[in-house]
């Protein structure tokens, strides 16, 4: 049985492109929580 | 079908052809959705209208009326029917190639259940003794033949889960020591759920409301019923993205032309949705009274945890596009995009889905940062919120699932035509909605109220400058209605489509050494974990709002 | 269980983020007081709402210089009182209850956001450092006359 590690078999690809994708989707969902937090802190 | 198969038999029998009376039980569920859809979008329709300036409507029919209608129709039935459907039609396929009797025996008692109780409460609601949304807030008081409606879809839902149940358990005593297939595996994850989030709204319908809108008790315990309510609602937006991710996870892949990235991983994000969707129903409570400040934030952190599976599944999708492509040869950091079968439906509305979850899920963070949701509470914010998560990431998710469905369960043919049709109503709908939910999303933060028929509060200089606002919103909401009577039209269609085989798309894992871990299946562990974790959120806010119960309050019809 | 390391980097980052933000808010709410409507529990028999204090006296009662209580009952389909005046620069502490149904209590433009439940009294205070006449409007459907149910409080 090839006992050859996941991950030897992912990382022959790389999931850069995957990576940035979600570190943009992070920067997303960053960007709308601190405009709604600044919205909230301005109306108090 | 209760005898063992051999391995290749099943293989056989899996490849094959729908059973003709597995085919009827999934599209009687798949078209019942369909038909919820198209009532309920048309109530969506007249709302916008209404809201936009742009309509009065006729006497014998109530803006409240339609809502309630739009809500139960579409966040309870389209849903519910769908959901069960699509499941069955995947146990059957990655199970045996057939339903058990008994497993569709199950499922039709569940769907009977469900549509008496639709075609009751749907009557309720049009002959205004229902008027009360689909969240039925007590102290108003609907006919008691609504809540009795509630509880035959609930309880009929149940029966579906069972079916569910017994025919994964069939299955596993067939196959002694094998891991069950993914599809089956996050099936029964999603009933499972189910049934335990349903006992809060049964509890407070069965136990509070039906009593109450009889007369046989004279009060109701307002926070009580509450708080049971949203200790189901929360999870039941999870029971609607589950099988979502379903498609996302094990037919996508397969669409695509490539391998499912992690076996292991999506049965752990799906384990961690039911650990940590359910004891999370305060975040819909946040700015009530009755609930100590500790205990609001106790639960925001356990569904910030809920996140987590979300932000797994995020990088499995981008992985499995990724190394799709890269095996194609696509070089760079987003060449993997151009591999991408953009054309086809079967991916490309899944795809739409997934990408509208990202403003999706980022507004429900926000709702869920504790006093920040008083920026947000009960404005069209929340309504532009949930229009893209449950009515385009789902949605889109389970149109585009459609697509291919009926044909495969009915023997027909997915034709070239019918799915560049289907392009084109994916295409209507997410313009439809960018422009519909875009405007909500802004108008909420400007403080417009969400679940309110037209007004300008005595022409308050603010809330008419919500009314333009309110305009595009109805413009995007007829586009969503062009694209569902699109979706309709191509659903009569595809039933009518000529006959041949359509494939029901499952993926392959590309773990080759790597076994998912047991513990995954061990459906007690976790069930048991749930409850812990509910009584350490809600024991003590429960038992004080208990304690501290005041006469509660009679019935009240305010419309 | 294998993860890929660059996953394993996202999730450390995606955790990571969502702990500043439980962070933020959790030291906004609880040390600096910046919490949620509500405040634990203060039961009220909403029959008997106009004969309990100090809904049996609805209205402004001034606590301090620029401080106020408002004792607020929303009800079907308007709030008691109504057209309420304050100086500017007043922090009022609104309690607010319900005579009948679920009510919201919404004031656009600020903070202010929150469920009138009957059978309980639920409180909020704002600071009110903008002249103005600002709006009060009900944000859960509450029957008939719901998109009618308003009222005004002038900041002077």
């Amino acid at each position: 049985m090839d006992k050859r590690p996941k991950a030897q078999e992912h990382e022959r690809h790389s999931l850069k492109g995957a990576f940035v994708s979600v570190l943009l989707l992070g920067g997303f969902i960053a960007v709308s929580w601190f405009g709604v937090f600044l919205l909230f802190m301005s109306r108090g | 079908m209760d005898h063992a198969l051999t391995a290749t038999k099943q293989e056989q029998a899996e490849a094959a052809a729908f059973d003709r009376r597995d085919a009827s039980l999934v599209l009687a569920h798949v078209l019942l959705a369909f038909g919820a859809l198209l009532l309920g979008g048309v109530a969506g329709l007249l709302q916008g209208l209404v809201r936009g300036g742009v309509i009065t409507l006729p006497g014998g029919i109530g803006y409240y009326q339609l809502l309630t209608a739009h809500g139960v129709l579409m966040a309870l039935i389209f849903t519910t029917f769908f959901i069960i459907g699509f499941l069955y039609s995947g146990m059957a396929k990655n199970m045996g190639g057939a339903l058990t009797d008994t497993a569709r025996r199950l499922g039709w008692i569940g769907f009977w259940l469900m549509a008496v109780g639709t075609a009751l409460g749907t009557v309720m609601i049009l002959t205004n003794q229902a008027t009360v949304l689909y969240t039925f807030y007590a102290p108003m008081k609907a006919s008691p033949l609504f809540y009795i409606a509630l509880a035959l879809v609930v309880v009929g839902s149940w029966m579906s889960g069972y079916g569910i149940f017994s025919h994964y358990r069939w299955w596993k005593k067939n196959n002694k020591g094998k891991m069950s297939p993914l599809f089956s595996f996050m099936a029964v994850a999603t009933m499972l759920l189910w049934q335990i989030c349903t006992i809060g709204v049964a509890v407070t319908v069965l136990v509070q409301f039906i009593p109450w809108s009889l007369g046989w008790t004279d009060k109701i315990h307002v926070m009580i019923s509450r708080t049971l309510f949203w200790y189901f609602g929360h999870p039941l937006v999870y029971f609607w993205l589950m099988p979502a991710y379903i498609c996302w996870y094990v037919v996508v892949p397969k669409v695509i032309g490539g391998k499912i990235f992690s076996d292991a991983l999506a049965r752990l994000a799906f384990v961690l949705f039911i650990l940590f969707s359910v004891p999370v129903g305060f975040h819909h409570q946040l700015t009530e009274p009755g609930i100590a400040p500790v205990w609001k934030y106790l639960q925001v952190i356990l569904t910030f945890m809920v996140i987590i599976p979300s932000l797994m599944t995020a990088f499995a999708m981008f992985a499995t596009f990724e190394l799709y492509g890269r095996s194609k040869g696509a070089k760079g950091l987003f060449g993997w995009l151009k591999f991408l079968p953009w054309k086809d439906v079967r991916f490309f509305a899944p795809f739409m889905g997934m990408l509208i979850f990202i403003p999706a899920g980022a507004g429900g963070i926000i709702n869920a940062s504790h006093q920040l949701n008083t920026v947000v509470h009960n404005t069209l914010w929340v309504t532009g919120h949930f229009h893209l998560t449950v009515a385009t990431t789902v949605a889109l998710t389970f149109f585009g699932t459609a697509y291919w469905l009926i044909p495969a369960v009915t023997g027909r043919t997915l034709t070239p035509k019918l799915n560049r049709l289907g392009i084109i109503q994916t295409i209507v709908w997410v313009v439809g909605m960018l422009i519909m939910s875009l405007s909500m999303h802004t108008v909420g933060l400007l403080g417009a109220p969400r679940r309110t028929a037209y007004t300008t509060y005595q022409d308050y200089p603010d809330a008419l400058g919500w009314i333009p606002y309110q305009v595009v919103m109805a413009v995007g909401g007829t586009v969503l209605f062009v694209s569902i009577i699109l979706l309709v039209i191509n659903i009569v269609l595809l039933l009518r489509a000529p006959k041949g085989y359509t494939e029901y798309p499952i993926a392959e894992t590309a773990e080759t050494a790597e076994r998912t871990p047991r513990i995954l299946e061990r459906w007690g562990l976790w069930a048991s974990l749930v409850v812990v974790l509910v009584l350490f959120a809600y024991t003590v806010p429960f038992a004080e709002m208990l304690q501290h119960a005041g006469p509660g309050s009679k019935p009240w019809v305010t419309w | 269980m294998h993860i890929h390391k660059l996953e394993k980097i996202w999730l450390v980052i995606g955790m990571a983020m969502l702990a500043v933000f439980l962070g933020i808010v959790g030291v906004s709410a609880f040390a600096q007081g910046m919490q949620p409507p509500g405040g634990g529990h203060h039961v009220i028999d909403p029959d008997k709402v106009y004969e309990t204090p100090p809904f049996d006296n609805p209205g402004l009662e001034q606590i301090g210089d620029k401080e106020y209580n408002a004792y607020v009952v929303a009800y079907v389909f308007g709030y008691n009182p109504a057209n309420m005046e304050v100086p500017v620069g007043s922090t009022v502490h609104f309690q607010l209850t319900s005579a009948d149904v679920v009510h919201g209590f919404q004031i656009p433009g600020t903070n202010v956001n929150m469920m009138a439940v009957p059978g309980e009294v639920n409180h909020f205070s704002h600071t009110f450092d903008k002249p103005g006449e600002y709006l009060i409007l009900c944000n859960e459907y509450c029957g008939a006359g719901h998109e009618y149910m308003a009222t005004r409080i002038m900041v002077k």
